[in-house]
């Protein structure tokens, strides 16, 4: 459960809208469903009595909707920044995606956010949900109220979080976390234990589910090309669909290496892929990779930072003893 | 009924500046390699983008080498340097998906390798005859 | 009606596949479900209903139509159609059976698309009564009973048996054909579950949603409505609404190189994505707003206009499980439906 409140948040938007410091602001509203949350803007205050919530299914990021909502909007926008979205907003500043002055970012602490498909696959029929101390008291169609413990629905990125640290701000609201020792590469490294075979088969059996909505690229707040090259007809390697198995890895490898180093580690690929693809595992590999090849490296941890794929010095390792690596560790 | 002997197809990226010069040296010294190697001609390792490398496999390539200027010796001072962070990155990647590791290579041949050249072609197109086509980064589409 | 034990399910489907490919929702490793083909040791999935729909069935993501061979200024033509074989669909839900219907009035309108027609016509459809029904189903509001499903047979699954009515000549003769596993059966257990699960869609929480401000001719009254301004200001502009949507029916036509050949192929659009129905001059729908006015007022407006008011939504739900961003069709009639 979230330790901010809706009603913190509320006070403090519609303070800041009040005295003008804001025209609009970045929220989450409510659904039909209590876990079926949609980011939107507000700008008055009816709107925000109305429909302003903040409650354990306020996953979504906010910081990529500052890249369009900045050029749009006259005035500045209020943004709540959760400590992984303020890794994202750093990233952006450091790419220049948009102007820092029209953004009153507020920084709020996180308890982790819980999972929709986790509870889904837990609960049936889903019509209210209310948040307790000791877990989630989910009214449902058939059972009756059943009662979810948060840790059982957490988000996979929540569990493995890197950071309670909001990196970005220009207030506060509740106490700032610190960054995390956490065992987010586990997977990244199981996988890495396994065969040639079995991971190629792993991941033909995951890709293969792939839709190409394009919903991992276009909530990616990495992903702020004004054309993809995936989307422009020019390119040759234009696809609406993925046709043959070669077109779903080449568009996972390409997303993937094309976040490389820029790659925050936000988790919101894999969090709107509708058919559940563990995408944050190759973003993840890439991470991994540059911090044992490169040195540790954090993107959006501060402003500027340069990544290590455009950096280099002249002892690196080669290409071929990429593979060496984990063997001499061993 | 004999089997028809495998050939495989490479493709070689090579940077105008070293690795261009390195392949003409070889032939200026009559060096023998194998014709299955086609020859790209980038203007510096730094301009292949991981998908040329991709789309190489989704065309029927059966490996993909890339050759460059020595680090340190690049025409463009250090576009080299970012070509082996990249390629190691992408060639990790690759592995991670279950991609044979032989089937792509990163080598530095000078203008004046032309031994070097012919010599990294002969084992590089021998470990891709080991082993075999390439069925995991294949387009169906293109091979019909 | 006829009655198969459920012990003899398996049985069933292996008696169906003998001649026939059987396609039925199953499992994924990742707790979702899909149609696959029947094989020995295939399980028949519990989901409510699979991610994609089964109008991948027969109208695939992706679809070769034919392909050219060029030898000097010579091009060849080649068909590279398949005859399509008889296939069962099993499990259908009835949002889904009747999203064969708006589809079939696209495909088969003239001129009729053949590869559409073919796989139509040599469907046998299964339906399968719902009983315990989803807050994301709003069926009701398009007029379909999900206790009676439409199709070639309509099943009702209980704890012991399944019990099978054919509504087609198509039906009846499969029926016929696994005739030596059923028996006969009187209504009583399949009318007691209509009632319950009748009772259970009253008190779902989109019971009440109603179709009454849209349908043929309210173009211009809801063109300019701000909800669409509103609404529009978050969508991430991503095709996931499209394609797990049972109805959607957009797709691109599309040549691919592939060194020595083109093929021609089709495959799914989305309306939602910049490069739809992009033309010559360049794109006629420029802004996000737009794209997801399009996509709404196709469904509840333009479609019922030109197809007697056929809503071209079967309130299955997907679009609301599955949106990155949770807007979706219900959130956008009630916005200008008016909330009760």
């Amino acid at each position: 459960m979230q330790k901010i409140t809706r009603d913190q948040l509320i006070t403090k938007a519609v303070e800041l809208l009040s005295n003008g410091t804001v025209s609009a602001v970045l929220g989450w509203k409510k659904g039909e469903f209590d876990y079926d949350i949609t980011p939107a803007v507000f700008t008055t205050e009816e709107e925000i009595n109305n429909g302003f919530v903040y409650n354990d299914f306020c996953g979504a990021n906010f910081s990529k909707y500052l890249v369009a909502k900045t050029k749009k909007l006259e005035g500045k926008i209020l943004v709540f920044l959760k400590p992984c979205d303020s890794y994202s907003f750093n990233q952006l500043l450091t790419e220049h995606r948009f102007d820092r002055e029209k953004v009153y970012a507020v920084g709020i602490g996180c308890e982790g956010m819980a999972d929709v498909v986790k509870l889904k696959n837990k609960v049936d029929g889903i019509v209210s949900i209310d948040y307790n101390d000791d877990g989630m008291y989910v009214d449902t169609l058939y059972d009756g109220t059943v009662k979810v413990d948060y840790a059982e629905v957490m988000a996979e990125r929540c569990i493995n979080c890197k950071s309670k640290k909001c990196v970005a701000y220009d207030e506060l609201l509740g106490e700032d976390g610190e960054v995390i020792d956490s065992a987010r590469f586990d997977e990244v490294a199981s996988l890495e234990a396994m065969t040639p075979d079995e991971r190629f088969a792993f991941w033909q059996g995951e890709l293969s589910r792939c839709i190409r909505c394009n919903a991992c690229r276009d909530a990616c707040p990495a992903c702020t090309c004004e054309k993809c090259v995936f989307d422009n007809p020019g390119s040759g390697v234009e696809n609406k669909a993925p046709v043959t198995s070669f077109e779903e890895q080449m568009f996972h490898i390409i997303r993937a290496f094309h976040v490389a180093g820029r790659c925050t580690d936000c988790g919101e690929c894999s969090r709107v892929c509708p058919q559940n693809i563990p995408l944050h595992l190759l973003n993840r590999k890439f991470i991994k990779d540059m911090n044992e090849c490169y040195g540790e490296y954090q993107a959006g941890a501060e402003v500027g930072s340069r990544a290590p794929l455009v950096d280099y010095t002249e002892g690196d390792l080669e290409p071929g003893e990429v593979f060496e690596r984990g063997e001499n560790d061993a | 009924m004999q089997m028809k002997e495998y050939k495989p197809l490479i493709v070689a990226f090579c940077c105008n500046w070293c690795s261009y010069a390195g392949a003409d040296l070889a032939g200026n010294n009559r060096l023998n390699y194998p014709a299955d190697v086609k020859i790209i001609r980038v203007p510096c390792s730094c301009r292949v983008n991981p998908m040329f490398i991709l789309r190489a496999f989704q065309r029927g390539a059966d490996g993909v080498i890339l050759c460059g200027c020595h680090p340190g010796d690049c025409h463009y001072t250090s576009g080299n340097y970012y070509t082996r962070r990249r390629m190691a990155m992408l060639f990790s990647m690759l592995d991670y998906l279950g991609i044979e590791r032989e089937r792509t290579r990163v080598e530095w041949v000078s203008a004046a390798e032309g031994a070097k050249f012919a010599a990294t072609m002969n084992d590089f197109v021998e470990k891709v005859t080991a082993l075999g086509e390439n069925k995991r980064l294949e387009d169906l589409r293109c091979k019909r | 009606m006829r009655k198969l034990s459920l012990d003899n399910l398996n049985k069933f489907f292996a008696a169906v596949a003998e001649s026939k490919t059987i396609y039925l929702p199953v499992d994924q490793k990742d707790g979702s479900a899909k149609y696959a083909k029947w094989a020995e040791g295939t399980e028949w999935s519990n989901a409510l209903n699979t991610v994609r729909s089964p109008k991948d069935l027969f109208f695939p993501q992706t679809e070769d139509l034919m392909e050219f061979k060029t030898e000097g200024k010579n091009i060849e033509i080649i068909d590279i159609r398949k005859e399509s074989e008889d296939f069962v669909i099993f499990g259908v839900r009835a949002c889904d059976v009747k999203s064969f219907e708006v589809l079939d009035r696209v495909f088969l309108s003239e001129p009729v698309d053949s590869f559409y027609a073919s796989r139509r016509e040599h469907a046998i459809i299964v339906a399968l009564a719902c009983t315990r029904p989803s807050e994301t189903c709003f069926c009701t509001t398009f007029g379909i009973d999900a206790t009676e499903p439409a199709g070639d047979v309509s099943a009702w699954k209980t704890d012991s048996a399944l019990y099978l009515k054919a509504n087609t000549e198509k039906g009846e003769a499969f029926l016929k054909s696994i005739e030596a596993l059923t028996e006969d059966a009187d209504t009583a257990e399949v009318d007691a579950q209509k009632t319950k699960t009748a009772e259970i869609m009253k008190k779902l929480p989109l019971a009440d949603l109603t179709t009454d401000a849209f349908g043929g001719g309210k173009t211009e009254e809801l063109w300019n409505n701000p909800v669409w301004d509103e609404m529009s200001q978050t969508c991430l502009g991503c095709g996931t609404c499209t394609f797990v949507c049972p109805t959607c029916q957009c797709y691109d036509i599309k040549d691919f190189n592939t060194g020595n050949g083109v093929i021609r192929y089709r495959c799914w659009d989305s309306c939602m994505y910049s490069e739809f129905t992009r033309m010559a001059h360049g794109n006629n729908r420029l802004s996000q707003k737009e794209r997801f006015r399009q996509r709404f007022m196709h469904k509840l407006v333009y479609y019922p206009e030109n197809n007697e008011g056929l809503f071209s939504c079967v309130g299955c739900g997907r679009c609301l499980a599955k949106c990155p961003i949770s807007m979706n069709i219900v959130k956008v009639m009630k916005k200008i439906g008016g909330d009760k």
